[in-house]
């Protein structure tokens, strides 16, 4: 499948594009709603040239039909289901028809092949388990090749390094600022991973950079592979990396591509960036045409060397929206800013500042202006405040944040309008 | 009798205790006391000025955020043991003491220590009873 003819290829496409339009316009009434008022029935659509005329889905659909009106099956057929991180009205669920979970096993077990995991591979898999799609994805991948799967999940760091000297891991499964926490932690603990037998890490469900990718693998001695994925397409296994690392390839057979300018929906011209947008072609529980991702990218143009037909999609460098996705959960300024209402019965200003430590996880630091409304003279009441503040977030969100009081007017605008968000991590290229 | 006490959030950057300084003596305030309590991001600067109004309206203007906090000025003999037995008359009634700060300069011979207690009826009750002698608001700005 993987090195199948690019005709051959278009023609799987348009006959599964046709049979899951049909499908969607039969059994989700959303997508009928939708597909009816853009003026297009199923018979419109003859192939995968005429993917184009299909509208578009985004994260607004899954919010409105939350939690389960998008799906294309009933619930005795859905076999597992997860859902993203966020607030109740903002986590979008998905579910998976058996099917769903062995097509998911097969995208993952080629994105773990790619490289070079095989039976016989000790397979660290320290995504998380649980509602997040890493862990189980990952996981299923690896069962399906055989290989020997320690479910170690995230967090107890000096344990995970133990298992992985006394295991003797050959796979790492993680975000990459884990494998940086992991690499310092064995630092520490005066682990030399050059005397170890791990060879490869899998590492997704945040953006990275090059930068990163050496740093990494120079201090875990490994190929550090890139793979994307996100839960409304299926959770990682969407592209992944060869060990050419020269883009990752799309699993497109089971989740069609396109890159458009996300102000004008219109499809870029071939190679160049726009925001990703995928068509689930086999999904049965929950199929989605046109999703946008909001993730930036580009198709890279030309042939890889691994032999492998699949197109390859350049690193995620960016969103088109306000998300963030840190230490693997999205997080919308909106969602900070309902948390900040909240306590203070009005919106104050606030910004979010990311960075990332170097060889650490990412760092969220919420600052938010003291109001006269807030403001007290007694400083253990103002540490009451940002201590509630930050225990809210944490609550809402799932995620720690450090809390800064700072003064008003002291925050940047830009064109009149705050400016919400601080990207201090390095993710250029 | 309260006095008023300008409470004002400053960040802990350089140049921006000066700032406050500067806008109160463009508004002809003058300070008679000061207390800052500093945590590792912040700080909250308390004043006694001459013209508390003024020097609100001045420091809102220049961008900070500043507030009005009622306080009680107890004048008291400068000598060993004054403050702990006006201490004693507050905590007596169980009413707790936030913060206190004391006046540089004297009243006569006396000394002049500012407190922030929460309940300031009570604390006003208990200090009358004790004998102390708490200052007009008028008074604190004349010190």
């Amino acid at each position: 499948m993987e090195f199948m003819a690019p005709q051959r290829l278009k023609e799987l496409q348009s006959a599964r594009l046709r049979e899951v339009v049909a499908r969607v316009y039969e059994r989700v009434p959303h997508y009928r709603e939708k597909l009816d008022a853009a003026g297009v029935k199923p018979d419109d659509i003859g192939g995968i040239e005429d993917i184009a005329r299909l509208p578009f889905t985004t994260k607004e659909d899954l919010r409105q039909t939350y939690p389960f009106g998008m799906f294309a099956v009933p619930m005795e057929e859905v076999v597992r289901i997860h859902a993203s991180s966020g607030t109740t009205g903002k986590s979008t669920v998905v579910g998976y028809t058996r099917r769903d979970v062995q097509t998911w096993a097969e995208v993952m077990a080629r994105t773990l092949s790619a490289g070079g995991t095989h039976r016989g591979d000790l397979v660290q898999n320290s995504y998380g388990y649980g509602l997040f799609t890493g862990g189980l994805g990952a996981h299923y991948g690896a069962e399906l090749i055989g290989a020997s799967v320690i479910p170690t999940s995230g967090g107890q760091t000096k344990r995970q390094v133990q298992i992985m000297q006394d295991f003797g891991s050959t796979v790492l499964c993680c975000t990459p600022s884990y494998a940086l926490v992991i690499a310092e932690t064995g630092k520490e603990m005066g682990v030399d991973f050059a005397d170890l037998p791990l060879r490869v890490g899998f590492l997704g469900a945040e953006p990275w950079s090059q930068t990163m990718r050496r740093e990494i693998e120079a201090a875990l001695h490994i190929d550090a592979l890139d793979i994307y994925g996100l839960s409304e397409i299926i959770g990682p296994g969407v592209s992944f990396d060869c060990l050419y690392k020269g883009g990752l390839h799309i699993n497109e057979d089971h989740f069609y591509p396109e890159v458009i300018n996300p102000e004008t929906g219109e499809a870029v011209a071939e190679g160049e960036m726009g925001e990703l947008v995928f068509t689930t072609l086999t999904k049965e529980a929950l199929p989605l045409l046109r999703y946008r991702t909001r993730d930036l990218s580009r198709i890279v143009p030309g042939a890889c060397p691994c032999g492998r037909t699949l197109r390859r999609m350049q690193r995620v460098t960016g969103r088109s929206d306000d998300m963030l996705i840190i230490r693997g959960v999205n997080v919308f300024p909106s969602q900070i800013e309902e948390v900040l209402m909240g306590i203070e019965e009005t919106t104050p200003n606030y910004v979010l500042v990311v960075d990332r430590k170097p060889r650490g996880m990412d760092e969220l630091e919420v600052q938010v202006e003291v109001s006269p409304r807030v403001f007290s003279d007694e400083v253990s009441k103002l540490e009451r405040l940002s201590e509630r503040i930050r225990a809210e977030i944490e609550n809402v969100l799932g995620l720690r944040a450090a809390v800064r009081l700072v003064e008003p007017q002291t925050l940047e605008r830009s064109m009149g309008k705050a400016r919400r968000v601080v990207d201090r991590r390095d993710l250029g290229s | 009798m309260r006095a008023i006490q300008i409470s004002v959030f400053l960040e802990n950057k350089s140049g921006r205790l000066a700032e406050v300084l500067h806008a109160l003596a463009e508004a002809g305030v003058n300070i008679r006391a000061l207390s800052l309590a500093e945590t590792i991001d912040y700080g909250v600067l308390r004043l006694i000025v001459d013209r508390p109004r003024e020097a609100r309206e001045a420091l809102s203007q220049a961008g900070f955020t500043v507030t009005e906090t009622d306080v009680i000025a107890v004048e008291m003999s400068d000598r060993p043991g004054s403050l702990a037995g006006v201490v004693d008359m507050i905590t007596g009634r169980g009413l707790n003491i936030e913060y206190l700060y004391a006046f540089v300069g004297k009243r006569g011979d006396n000394a002049v220590v500012i407190f922030r207690i929460d309940d300031v009826e009570a604390a006003m009750a208990a200090l009358r009873e004790g004998g102390a002698r708490v200052l007009s608001a008028e008074e604190v700005g004349r010190i």
